[in-house]
């Protein structure tokens, strides 16, 4: 019975991994969630037949992962840590592919008015002043980091973050609105998560369009220099595509309830 | 053919736990015959015979067997006062001690079915050993002791809990043993066993060997007082 | 409480429906969780038979430490295991991380310290009554472990669906080495804990019903075999 069991997980594992054009990436989980992915993969594995295996994960860890050389290529959207990771010597190069945009979630009654304001900054300010509960991801992600920029665009500095109202949830995108939704608060949130979120309750989209709450995506591959087991070649291959006329229709013409989510950008 | 007998026991004591229970003993056991080793409870009969089976270490003085000590352990077998039942089917029980040294399984249990015939228990092969009666499972036990025909048996008050039916099983098992030739050490209280199954007596009091002698010189005329007092029922504890 | 409701009609509707991505999961978390526990077992059983037996100094501690360990948190396994299997860690050139192997062996580490606590305290008091009888028999060391292995097996049969109970709903420390990939590592928990994560309540709770349903199936199967084993054996 043993020796059956584990027949039956080396099939399992050689069935999905030695199969040749494998190709492990670390993508975020607001990329994922935005259920992109479940239209990307399967064209990519028409086109080019890349079986490309996703390892959802924050930002803080998709780097880590491609530091490790456990993964060929990331994609992620922080510019600051997708720079280190460069001038580490840890990626090849970086391509823009395409950005979403962050929007304000929080309650419908929308206690700080944060629907009126002007700019992010100044949205976030309203919140600060009413202190209004507001859950922050604190997990070191690109959403996180974001945040943490647009606070400090608005000037409210971290002591001024009290935990009476700033909530960190130290969590995914989608626990973190989960979590938002148990407190009604205000909450960050990339808007392809958003729209994909089951769980709204009272939570409404309040404030977005600013265009410092762009978010754009990057694919770096990573390094074959520092890590010669990475599958560089098949990277390129799927850089590629993911910069090609097909992907750029895909990615703009993917919508939820008719909302089009991204914008393809690569050059 | 190796030969365990003569066993000495030069000076040898006991002592567990800063208590001592017996010793400093010096005795010889002979080649032949079925010593019954008496005394009063607490007398050290059980530390004794778990001495000389090599169940306890000495702690001071020494046990030697006329076999290299590899060799002796093969040659002896203990009954113990409470049977322990391995949680297996009597037949189980049986072929334990010839499997575990390697006879193959079909020969072991030839052997055991041939003295589950012996033992009256023929048609229980298959039951959970634990489900026999105290008779039948003493039985068993003492047969799974003999089934490698060991040349030195120990018997610790073997018939201690049991009703007469199953002790006198027992003693014409011990006694068909003794015929065939197996050196017999065995403790009893009952002092009716002790008069039909003994050729000599060792007769134990607070740790000490009070008197060695044959059997009837020590039931007609012990030569101790203690010794005396314990055969009219004086000396209990 | 509309969710859980909501949670039954999803399992119920993936089962009848032999949703295929269920069934995948589903025999992936079997598969692994299995592989493990019998690995975990073959290391776990001898073990804990050998700490009955064994008297020496260190005995004390290395039983403290078992117990201790029986409360390791998945996530530092996970974390440890990934940190070993990367490709920057000592056995990276195994290629092992993310494949269903890294799984097992992170679960193996999780489950063998249960399964060997739980087999040393019941073999412990198997030792207690067969210590005599199996010295007067003359049987060496590993004669005695096996011995007792053997007698005791319907407590060690406890002992591994306690380490299947642990291993099948564990998440902490295959989410880490197995990377939740569709089709590869992906599991009913850490397929629960994406659904969660996009807030699909009724599905997390549905493939959690499912879950459950799983466990109920295997222990049930196993104490079959146990009682047929029972009539027929002993």
């Amino acid at each position: 019975m043993i020796r059956s069991i584990l027949t039956a997980i080396a099939l399992l594992a050689s069935a999905s991994t030695l199969s040749a054009d494998t190709l492990k990436m670390a993508v975020t989980t607001s990329f994922h969630n935005s259920g992109l992915s479940d239209i990307l993969l399967p064209e990519i594995a028409k086109d080019t037949g890349l079986d490309v295996q996703l390892i959802v994960v924050g930002t803080g860890q998709a780097i880590r992962l491609g530091e490790a050389g456990d993964v060929d290529a990331i994609l992620v959207h922080s510019r600051k840590a997708e720079d280190a990771f460069l001038a580490g010597g840890f990626g090849t190069h970086r391509r823009e592919i395409m950005y979403n945009d962050f929007v304000l979630i929080g309650p419908s009654d929308d206690p700080a008015q944060i629907a009126r304001a002007e700019t992010a900054a100044a949205a976030l300010t309203a919140i600060a002043s009413a202190k209004a509960p507001f859950a922050s991801r604190g997990d070191d992600s690109g959403t996180h980091k974001k945040e943490l920029a647009l606070w400090g665009a608005a000037n409210i500095l971290e002591e001024r973050r009290a935990p009476g109202w700033y909530n960190e949830a130290g969590a995914g995108m989608g626990a973190t609105l989960n979590t938002a939704a148990g407190l009604n608060a205000y909450v960050l949130a990339d808007r392809a998560s958003w729209l994909n979120f089951g769980n709204k309750q009272s939570l409404t989209l309040l404030f977005s369009g600013d265009p410092v709450l762009f978010n754009q995506y990057a694919f770096l591959p990573v390094s074959p220099t520092k890590h010669p087991h990475v599958k560089h070649g098949l990277a390129l291959k799927l850089e590629g595509w993911l910069t090609s006329p097909r992907a750029a229709e895909l990615i703009n013409n993917y919508t939820i309830n008719g909302e089009t989510l991204f914008t393809f950008n690569a050059e | 053919m190796v030969n365990i007998l003569p066993l000495s026991v030069q000076n040898a004591s006991v002592t567990r736990n800063g208590k001592h229970l017996l010793g400093p003993v010096d005795l010889e056991i002979g080649p032949t015959g079925l010593t019954i080793v008496l005394g009063p409870n607490g007398a050290g009969k059980s530390t004794l015979l778990r001495l000389l089976h090599g169940l306890e270490k000495p702690s001071a003085g020494r046990v030697r067997y006329a076999a290299p000590r590899s060799k002796a352990f093969a040659l002896q077998a203990f009954v113990f006062q409470t049977p322990v039942m391995l949680r297996r089917t009597v037949l189980g029980n049986l072929t334990y001690p010839l499997t575990v040294h390697g006879m193959a399984r079909h020969e072991a249990e030839k052997q055991a079915l041939t003295w589950l015939k012996t033992l009256g228990l023929s048609g229980h092969e298959q039951q959970r050993a634990s489900q026999l009666s105290g008779g039948e499972r003493q039985k068993l036990a003492l047969a799974r002791a003999l089934i490698r025909a060991p040349q030195l048996l120990f018997l610790d008050e073997p018939c201690a809990n049991l009703d007469g039916a199953a002790t006198r099983d027992i003693e014409r098992l011990i006694l068909e043993a003794r015929a065939a030739g197996t050196r017999i050490l065995m403790a009893t209280h009952d002092l009716g066993q002790a008069r039909r199954l003994a050729t000599d007596v060792l007769f134990l009091n607070k740790g000490q060997v009070v008197e060695s002698a044959p059997a009837d010189a020590f039931f007609e005329a012990p030569q101790t007082q203690e010794a005396q007092a314990f055969l009219k029922g004086d000396l209990v504890l | 409480m509309l969710e859980i409701w909501q949670g039954i009609q999803a399992a119920f509707w993936l089962i009848v429906t032999f949703d295929a991505d269920l069934y995948e999961i589903a025999a992936r978390s079997l598969l692994v969780t299995c592989s493990a526990v019998a690995i975990a077992a073959l290391i776990g059983l001898p073990l804990g038979a050998w700490l009955a037996v064994s008297r020496y100094r260190l005995r004390r501690l290395v039983i403290a430490v078992l117990n201790a360990l029986m409360g390791l948190p998945p996530v530092v396994v996970g974390l440890v295991v990934y940190l070993m299997l990367s490709r920057s860690g000592p056995f990276g050139v195994m290629g092992l991380l993310f494949t269903p192997w890294a799984m097992i062996i992170a679960q193996v580490v999780i489950l063998t310290p249960l399964i060997a606590s739980i087999a040393h305290q019941s073999i412990r008091d198997l030792w207690a009554e067969y210590h005599d009888l199996l010295i007067s028999l003359n049987t060496t060391r590993p004669q005695r472990i096996k011995t007792l292995l053997w007698d005791s097996r319907r407590a060690l049969l406890t002992a591994a669906l306690a380490g299947f109970g642990r291993g099948i709903g564990e998440v902490g420390a295959i989410m880490i080495v197995g990377g939740n990939i569709d089709h590869v590592t992906r599991v009913m928990t850490t397929a629960i804990a994406l659904e969660t994560s996009k807030g699909d309540f009724a599905l997390a709770i549905g493939l959690g019903f499912v879950l459950i349903g799983l466990a109920v199936a295997v222990n049930l199967a196993l104490h079959m075999l146990s009682g047929t084993e029972v009539r027929d054996r002993w």
